[in-house]
Formats: structure tokens, sequence, C-alpha cells
């Protein structure tokens, strides 16, 4: 009846486990606890969890992406803790524990932080950026969110019920084999991430149609915005390397469940054709992660020092270029797999290249801000402190892309240093940048800058004090992912780092002290403009949060900075003569549905209860089809109605301070913004 | 572009059926997607072709007139979805629910061919778990034929819809793009025959 | 959208056409290797040639492809799907026959 579930599947082999479960048990009952409190349940339901506006499907990932990262952290310093008081002891964590931890550490952070945060920055901004209503698949984007939410969930419902994978976030075969790993934690690693594998899929098809076809007029492909730009290359390329990830995972979990032998030590398996398929996604993934958030950098950049975007046509062809020959680099994951030197150098040539667009878009960047008036608010500081520190993780890529230096830092902790030099300025500054930047833009009023900047510092700094001795570790020969270690000379190194990870988890408070604070005085840091830094796209030309529809009337694109143009020649909140219907879709319950029903069959599938899995498909596949089958999902906001709400609008912005409408006189580009700080 | 509340109101003249359609290209693309999952799904194919652990191999598993039979019956039905895409233009809708129909008994047929085949080599011991080559086998051969039932249900629900909602916009917009879908798994199927049938059975 | 450009509509002929070229399309190949016509090698740049015809039989005459009716971004789409499969199958074959040749 129910597989292989029973009650030793309950954590009680260790109180740290007990502990992480009470933690996610209590955590969960807490939040809704609250929402009980607060009456919030139909409201929640119906205005945002059934919801099919891009805005707040954004917003969803976004707190999906934020949860997750506390979850993920909380790994990061159990293990820095561990690895700093193990030396010729056990430290206070049981090795299979340990390995869990390093496991799902990666599989959180890549999967169910970097993803969701870049979906959502993308579902929040790219619509408004084109100058679109919405999505061109709304209720699949709907989808996807709740799929996402699936995987994560699967993730966190591990802790609790059974255990994670231990096999790292990579899942190699025969270790991941169920003759190694005969327990439901590959199981729940492969199908959290085949589900929101789909989902992601999905969302990158919603991306490249929507960029396609849904562009305002006028918008050519070359007066597309940098950060739309670099969302449909990231989305291309998840269209074309996600399904390498979708088929290593379901082959693993075909020699797993069914017997067969694809990566088997016997009967003919080839465990290396995992790792192959696997880094075909592993490599693309990296950018993947990395575009958007550079797409998110240079629009800080170009608005933070008041001037246009230096080479944005090189900034395109970098940027294309990147996405192309992300594709053709897979093997220097596994140089020291044995492949003969023609192999090795051909594809460690093919990594030095990459080196070179990037290093020109980091010129780019530096020299949009020569000769600006250049302002440090907090999304600056963290693209600044980005430019620094990837560039050292840059040239140590470099150095790992030599196949015989490679064979010496392979699997030690330079590697890791490497990786995380890339991935934390790289994606997450970039995406904590942008959700810095558009956060007025989704909710009205600004962030405080101050807690925004202590942020910022702490990151900075524990990035530096816990990555840095990581890289000499590396060359003192540690293996990375080690439970406790003998040698006394590693120890001074791991305790900086375990202090470094300390100062940023005092950035990811001050992260949320931010948000409290912000939510406190919003009263003071309205944005009644909609556009509080003196924007430059269309998404800044609407109102903070913007109206459902985004645009009473689709704006006309003449110029690459659209709204600076439209700015610069006056007409920007010029009044239309009269508004027009605009038809919207409906909310719909399918894609939390499916996305339950998705949990739950992998939950089934994890345990092998076959009925459940069984039924929840049949479900999944009927909601589909009544989803499919919808003629009349859209509803009509009337012209009056529209007319209601743009005036609203006009009302505020005449409160705004520093903007004059067009009627009485031109606005003023380029002033500082009242109540910020410089 | 808004499919849903532009119902019936045009005639055939406007159908989406050329691909310009946003709802087709996002489709398209999801098929290049599906195409890559195919492609890696071949690729491994080829890497354990060769491993079958003292096990059978193709030359003895493989029946040539068995595959050819089965080609006949895609190509075909993929010709009588385009006679029922034929129909759907010119606005006869019976016409689109018969060759829906007749393309329905085609693809059974073949997947019905195809589990026979499963089963007979599962019986004689060749079952996917023999070998590194058998899992290759049945996992691409077996993905093929999975999309194959799923667009026969595609079908059985574009001839309900047909049926009870007629010829409209967003009827035939579907019907479009479940075309799409049968004609891409017959390209599949090409690379199948040409890379696991035909050099299977080939002296070597 | 624009719609500038006049509908491709199929017809029951360009479906017939389609039929009869991919039915000797694929007779070709099979009649090689049932008939043992060929040596091996030979055979299989046979198979091989007339595979990637008939899928381009099958884009032309069932898909409705061609380089002047298609849109743009459905053409790209396609050739860098296909550019992808060729260095994903490719890369593959060549990393692990090269790794399979070492180890053996």
């Amino acid at each position: 009846m129910l597989g292989r579930l029973t009650i030793d599947a309950l954590p009680f082999y260790s109180w740290v486990a007990m502990g992480g479960a009470a933690v996610t048990v209590l955590g969960a009952l807490a939040v809704m606890a609250v929402i009980t409190w607060l009456g919030a349940w139909r409201y929640l339901w119906r205005e945002w969890l059934t919801s099919v506006d891009h805005k707040r499907i954004g917003i969803m990932y976004i707190v999906l992406a934020l949860v997750m990262l506390l979850r993920g952290f909380v790994d990061a310093i159990m293990m820095r803790a561990q690895q700093a008081v193990a030396l010729n002891s056990q430290g206070y964590l049981p090795a299979d524990h340990f390995d869990q931890i390093f496991s799902s550490h990666g599989t959180i952070m890549i999967f169910f932080v970097a993803m969701p945060f870049m979906s959502g920055l993308m579902n929040l901004i790219i619509p408004l950026q084109i100058g679109a209503r919405d999505v061109s698949f709304p209720y699949m984007n709907s989808l996807s969110l709740w799929l996402n939410a699936a995987g994560a969930a699967l993730v966190l419902v591990s802790l609790v019920i059974g255990k994670f994978s231990t096999a790292g976030w990579s899942a190699y075969p025969p270790y991941s084999g169920i003759e190694y790993s005969p327990g439901v934690g590959v199981d729940y690693w492969s199908f959290a991430v085949l589900i929101s594998g789909v989902g992601s899929t999905m969302t990158g098809i919603n991306f490249i149609a929507t960029i396609f076809k849904k562009r305002a007029p006028g918008m050519t492909l070359m007066r597309m915005p940098l950060f739309t730009w670099t969302v449909l290359t990231s989305s291309v390329l998840v269209v074309f390397a996600f399904p390498a990830l979708t088929v290593s995972a379901a082959l693993l979990e075909m020699d797993r469940m069914l017997g067969m032998h694809f990566f088997t030590n016997a009967d003919g398996g080839n465990m290396m054709m995992f790792a192959n398929l696997f880094w075909i996604w592993g490599h693309p993934e990296v950018y993947i992660l990395i575009l958007p958030a550079f797409g998110v950098f240079s629009h800080v950049v170009t608005t933070f020092s008041g001037k246009r975007l230096f080479g944005y046509t090189s900034l395109v062809y970098a940027t294309t270029a990147i996405g192309i020959l992300s594709f053709i680099v897979w093997l220097h994951h596994f140089f020291t797999m044995g492949s003969s030197a023609n192999v090795n150098a051909f594809f460690g040539i093919m990594t030095m290249i990459i080196a070179v667009p990037t290093g020109v878009k980091v010129f780019d960047w530096l020299f949009t801000m020569y000769r600006g008036r250049i302002e440090f608010h907090s999304p600056m500081l963290w693209t600044l402190g980005f430019m620094a520190t990837f560039v050292i993780g840059g040239m140590s890529g470099v150095l790992l892309a030599l196949p015989p230096v490679d064979y010496l830092m392979h699997n030690t902790t330079f590697l890791v240093a490497h990786f995380h030099n890339m991935i934390i300025p790289g994606v997450l500054f970039g995406y904590l940048a942008g959700y810095q930047f558009w956060f007025p833009k989704a909710f009205g009023f600004r962030l405080n800058e101050q807690w925004g900047k202590r942020s910022f510092w702490c990151w900075i700094i524990g990035f530096y004090l816990a990555f840095m001795p990581l890289y000499v570790l590396g060359l003192l020969g540690m293996p990375r992912r080690m439970e406790h270690y003998t040698i006394a000379e590693w120890q001074p190194h791991l305790i900086v780092a375990a202090v470094g990870a300390c100062v940023i988890l005092l950035g990811i408070l001050c992260l949320a002290v931010q948000l409290i604070v912000s939510i406190r005085q919003r009263d003071q840091a309205r944005d009644l403009s909609g556009d509080p830094w003196l924007g430059r796209t269309l998404e800044w030309s609407t109102s903070s949060p913007p109206p459902v529809y985004n645009f009473a009337i689709i704006p006309r694109v003449d110029e690459r900075d659209a709204f600076q143009e439209m700015k610069e020649n006056g007409i920007a909140y010029e009044r239309p003569d009269k508004y027009e219907d605009i038809y919207l879709p409906k909310n719909s319950p399918v894609g939390i549905i499916v996305g339950g029903f998705a949990f739950m069959f992998g939950f089934a599938m994890v345990w092998h209860i076959w009925w459940l899995a069984i039924a929840c498909a049949l479900v999944i596949v009927m909601a589909l089809m009544v989803l499919s089958s919808e003629d009349d999902n859209e509803y009509c906001l009337t012209a009056k109605e529209v007319e209601q709400i743009e005036n609203a609008r006009y009302r505020d912005l005449a409160k705004a301070p520093r903007i004059i409408l067009p009627e009485s006189e031109e606005i003023v580009p380029g002033a500082p913004i009242q109540g910020t700080v410089r | 572009m808004n499919a849903g509340h532009s119902t019936a109101s045009e005639g055939g003249a406007s159908l989406p059926i050329d691909g310009r359609d946003e709802k087709a290209f996002g489709f398209w693309v999801y098929l290049m997607s599906d195409a890559i999952i195919f492609a890696l799904l071949f690729a491994t194919y080829i890497v354990l072709v060769e491993n079958t652990a003292g096990g059978p191999g193709g030359k003895e598993l493989f029946s040539l007139s068995r595959v050819f039979t089965e080609t006949m019956l895609l190509l075909a039905s993929s010709a009588t979805f385009g006679m029922a895409t034929v129909a759907m233009v010119s606005g006869d809708r019976s016409g689109v629910v018969r060759w829906l129909l007749v393309t329905f008994i085609l693809g059974a047929a073949f997947v019905a061919m195809e589990l026979n085949e499963f089963a007979g080599m599962i019986a004689a011991g060749a079952g996917p778990d023999r070998s590194g080559f058998l899992s290759a086998f049945f996992v691409l051969v077996g993905t093929h034929g999975l999309h194959v039932s799923a667009g026969l249900i595609g079908i059985v629900f574009m001839c309900v819809q047909v049926v009870t909602k007629g010829l409209t916009v967003p009827v035939a917009s579907r019907l479009y793009r479940l075309g799409l879908f049968w004609h891409f798994l017959d390209i599949v199927w090409i690379a199948i025959f040409s890379v696991v049938y035909l050099p299977g059975v080939l002296d070597g | 959208m624009d719609n500038t450009h006049p509908q491709h509509v199929p017809t029951r002929s360009t479906y017939a056409t389609g039929l009869v070229l991919a039915v000797i399309l694929t007779a070709i190949p099979f009649a090689i290797v049932a008939f043992g016509l060929l040596p091996r090698l030979p055979a299989l740049i046979a198979i091989a040639v007339a595979a990637i015809i008939q899928v381009s039989v099958h884009l032309r005459y069932f898909l409705h492809l061609d380089f002047k009716h298609t849109p743009h971004e459905n053409l790209a789409a396609l050739f860098f799907a296909g550019f992808l499969i060729f260095i994903m199958v490719i890369g593959s074959i060549w990393i692990m026959f090269d790794l399979h040749d070492r180890m053996m």
C-alpha cells in the first residue's frame, strides 16, 4: 500500500537531522498559522496562488528562491562549521549526514534558488521591458512556477521523510546507482530535478515566444534592452540544454527502478556517459544563470552612471557568442576522465575562448561608467562588487581550463572556490542587484538603502573570507567534500572560511531586516512616479506597481533606450485621447493543482507507491487536457475601468517629486531623487 | 493573437496553419527541445550498441519485414493526417474526423506492432535489463512509441473537439499543432530505422 | 503579427508527393540491407544519405517548411537545433569512443 515507506523513514537517527526536520515542519505550520490568523487564505488563493499575471508569478518565484536560499545557506554554514572543527575528530555531523548536506546544498542552490530567482526576475520585468501585457502563454507560466515549487517541496520533504541523496548535486553513477545507494535519496534528487526541469523548459519556451512575438511595435531585435537580450539567450539555452538533464536523470532512474544498464558497472553499462550527458546540460546551465545577471548589471550600470550603455552591439554579440560557446565546452568538467590529449586540448581551448566575450562585457561596463555620474545606490554596489570579484573567478577558471593544471586541481577545494567565485558574484549578486533595483517597480516603494549597503558589505567581505582560503586549501591539496581530516595545516584556513560564512549570514540577516524596515517605512519611500532611478527602458514608464494590464496603450519604440528617449522628447507621460477595452487571461487553479499532483507523483515514485503515482499522473493528464481545450479564458477590462485606473495613476504622478507632466513643462532628467541616499 | 475570443467570427480562410501563430511557434520550439531529447538517446544508443554483455545483439533480434511494415504504417498515417489538414482548410468537418480516425487506426496498428515486438523480445530473455545495448534500444524506441501513443490520445481528443465545437479558430490551431507533432514523430522514426534497425541487421 | 505574406496552404497533392517520395526513400535503404546489395561501409553511407534526404522531404511536404513562407524564427530554431544535435551527438561519440579506445 505504501511501497517502501515505513515509520523508519522518520529522522530519528540523529539529533541534528531531527532538528532540521522539526524546523521544516514547524516553519511550514507557522506560516499556515499566520495565514489563518490573518484570514488570508481566500485572498491568497484568489489573488496569488491561482494568478496567471506575470508580475505576481515573478514575485512568487522570488519568494520561493529566498526561502530556499535560507535552507541552502543553513546547509552551507553547517558544512563550514563541521570542517572547522573536524580535525582528527568526527565533528558534530555523522559522515552520512554530512554527505546529504553537501548534496542538498548544491541541488538547492542551483535548482531552487538560482533558477527560480532568475525566472522570477524574468517574469517580473520582461513583459514590461518589451511593452507587452503578459507573456505569450500565461497558463503555462503558472504551470512552470508550480512545477518548480513541487521540485523544491520534494527536496524539503526529504529532510523529514527519508533521507536526501549522498551522491552530490551531480549524482555521478555508479555511486548513485541502486547497488551503492539503495535508499530513497537519489530518487528524491532525480524526481526533484526532473519535475522542476520540466517547469524550467516550459519557462524557456514561454520567454522565447514572448520575446519573439510580443515586442512593442518598433522594437526591433537590436533595439531590445540588454536584459531582454540576455533572457532570450538564456531561454534558448534552457530549451536546448535541459533535455540533457532530463535524459541523464531519467536514464539514471531507469537503472535504479527497472534494473537497466545505462550507467552500471556490469552488463554493458557506461557510467562515463552519465558525466557526459549531465555536463552537456551542466555547462550551459552556468550561462543560463549568469547571462540574465549580466543583463541586470548592464541596466544598473547605465542607470546609475546616467549614461547610455557603452558598446550595446558588442554586448549583444558577446551574449550570443557566450550562449553558443557554452555548448562546446562541457568536457572541461571531466578532463580527468581519461580522454586523449586531442579531446582535452579541444575543450580546453574552447573554454579559454569563452573568456574573450566575457572580458568584452566587463570592459563595456567599465567604459559605461567612465566619465559617468556614478550614484552609489545599493544595486550599483552589488554590480561593482561583482566586477571586481568575478574577474578573479574568471582567471581561476582560465587556469582550470588548462588540462594539465586541472589534473592537479580536480576535486580539490580550489575548484569549489572557483565556481563559488563565479556563481556568487556572477549570479547571486546580479539577482540581488536586480531585486534591489526592481523592487520599487514590483511593490511601489523603495528598499531601505542603509540596510541594503550593510548587506552588500557583509556579503562581499564574507565571500572573500569564506572562499579565498579555499583556493589556498586547494593548492595545499585538500579534496572537496571532506567530512573530517587529519592535516593540522588545513584547520586555520577552514576556521577563516567558517568565519566568512558567519559574515555572509549577517548579510542575509541584513537583507531580512531591510525588507522588514522597508515595509514598515513604506510611506516615506513611495515611488509615485514609477521611475525611481531615472531609468531608461520601458518598465519604468508605467506605474509602480504596474496595473494588471501593464500598459493602457502599447508604447511605440523608435530607440534603444525607449523611455529615456520619450523623456527627452517630452512625450513620456502623454495621455492618450481615449482608452480601449483590454482582454486579460482569467486566473486558473490548474497550475497549482498540477504542481500539487506533480509533487505527490514525485513522492509516490520515490517511495514506490505505484497506485498513487498512476493516479496522480492521470489527474495531471486530465487537468492539462481541460486546460488545453479551454476556449474562452479571457476577461474584459472595459475602457472605462482602464480610464479610472489611469486617472489614479495621473493623480499620483502629479504628486510625485520632480516629475513634471508634459502639459506644463519639460522633465528634468539627471536630477537627484529626493529622499534617497547618495 | 487572442485566439480565445475571436472564435468562429472568422471563417476557414484565416485558420492559423502556417506557423506564424504565436502558439504554433511556441510548439515548434518545444519540438526542437524534444528533438534534443531524442538526439541524446540516439547518442546513448550509439555509445552502448556494442555492449551486449554476452546477450543477443541487433542481428538476432530485429526483423526487417516488421520494421518495414511499421514504417509504412507511420508514413501512411502522416499522409492521412495531411488529408485531415486539407479537409480542415476547406472547412469539411466530417472529412477531418474521418481522416483523423484513419490516422488513429494506422498509428494504433504501429503501436500494437511495436508492443508485440517488445513483448517477444522480453519473452525471449532480451528485455531492457539484459544489457546496456538492450536498455538503450528499449528506451530509445520506447520513447518514440510513447510519443506516438500520446499523439493517439491527442487525435481522439481533437476528434471530440471537432465534433462538439466545430472547426473554430482555437480548435484548428490545436489540430495544426497536433499535426506538427505527428509529422515530427515520423522524422524521428526515420532516424530510428536508419540508426537502430538497418545497421543492426547489416552484415558486419 | 504581420500577415503580409500570402498563406501557404497545403493541398492533397503535396501530401501525395511527400508520401511517394518517402516510400521510395525508405524502400532504397531497406532493399540495400535486405538483399545485401552493398558492403557495410557504403551501405551505411547510403542509409545515411537516404535518411537525410527523407528528412528534408518530410520537412518540405509534411511540415511545409520553405525559405519563402516559413517565419525566420522557426527556421532559426530548426537550424540551431540541427547545429546543437550535431555538436551533442558527434561530440558525445567522439568523447566516448576516444575514451573507449584508451581504456581497452
